[in-house]
């Protein structure tokens, strides 16, 4: 079983290090046959082909914080899900399913409170 | 039981485990010590992988993927995001600060911090012979999650909740609008 899951593992290695190679291989290629002449407009960030105003460097609007948060929640909710829903089925054949259903509501539904809290709030209504 | 280095060398794991730690010290190295803020997460982005890359080689699947889908999937954009709001106006130029008179406090800290951590590791496991083990399915963890540990399971959701609300508290305005 040991020897399966690394087994596993080592095709994710060997595509992450095609992928590397891939990658690297282009950047390495395009640096030796790319004409240099550095300089001039090329170094001004490109803004749909008008000049740009202002830095690169913009304050975000904090509704962005808020979005992340949200994410950042629900990323967190749905970590819980994966192995629920991996053995539902399981606790279904020991005739446990209803529960475990029930207890994934339960979860659900009190962090859908949060996002009823939120757009109660107005905080996801894009100005 | 004592092991020599050269037993230590011939384990392939423990050859497994350097060429993972080398990435993640070097990450967490460059994240403390890079002049641009946006570089330090994306360095820290490297560590993590490598901290996920080390609980894959010890059969724990589910944690590991668990800190690539919520510290580098989500954490990480709080981080950016909470760079641009508060760092933004300050621009690139602004210097992170590496003055020599953090440096030695924050390097002593450091420096107590894995000796401490060291020291209770080998007093607690130095004498523990390591079993050779199995990787944890992720189906074992639903069954203790849904069966032993329900009510732990239901808190985090309302730890999650208490977050959520809190961060809203603290980022909306107090005059009934929008964010």
């Amino acid at each position: 079983m040991l020897n399966q899951y690394y087994g596993d593992y080592i095709t994710v290695a060997v595509f992450v290090a095609i992928g590397a190679i891939l990658v690297g291989g282009a950047v390495a290629a395009n640096r030796a046959i790319a004409p240099r002449a550095p300089g001039g407009f090329k170094d001004v960030a490109y803004e749909s082909g008008i000049e740009p105003i202002g830095g690169g460097w913009n304050q975000s609007h904090i509704r962005y914080y808020i979005f992340a948060l949200l994410f950042l929640i629900f990323d967190v909710e749905a970590v819980f899900i994966f192995p629920w829903a991996l053995q539902l089925e399981f606790f279904s054949s020991i005739g446990s399913g209803l529960t475990v259903l029930v207890e994934m509501f339960v979860f659900v539904g009190i962090l859908l409170l949060g996002l009823v809290y939120a757009i109660r709030k107005g905080v996801l209504t894009w100005e | 039981m004592t092991v020599s280095i050269a037993d230590w060398f011939k384990e392939t794991a423990n050859w497994v485990f350097i060429l993972l730690a080398i990435p993640t010290l070097l990450g967490a190295w460059r994240t403390v010590t890079s002049n641009n803020i946006v570089r330090s997460v994306l360095y820290l982005v490297v560590s993590l992988g490598g901290a996920a890359a080390m609980f894959l080689s010890l059969g724990a699947a589910f944690v590991g993927w668990t800190v690539v889908l919520v510290y580098i999937g989500a954490v990480i954009i709080l981080f950016l995001i909470g760079i641009m709001i508060t760092r933004a106006p300050l621009g690139m130029k602004a210097e992170l600060s590496h003055a020599s008179n953090v440096r030695m406090p924050a390097a002593l800290l450091s420096l107590s911090m894995f000796v401490l951590v060291a020291w209770g590791l080998i007093d607690a496991f130095s004498n523990t012979a390591i079993e050779p083990f199995e990787p944890t399915p992720t189906s074992d963890i639903a069954n203790l999650i849904f069966s032993r540990f329900v009510v732990p399971f239901e808190v985090v959701s309302i730890v999650l909740l208490a977050a959520l609300i809190g961060g809203i508290a603290l980022a909306r305005r107090d005059d009934g609008g929008g964010a």
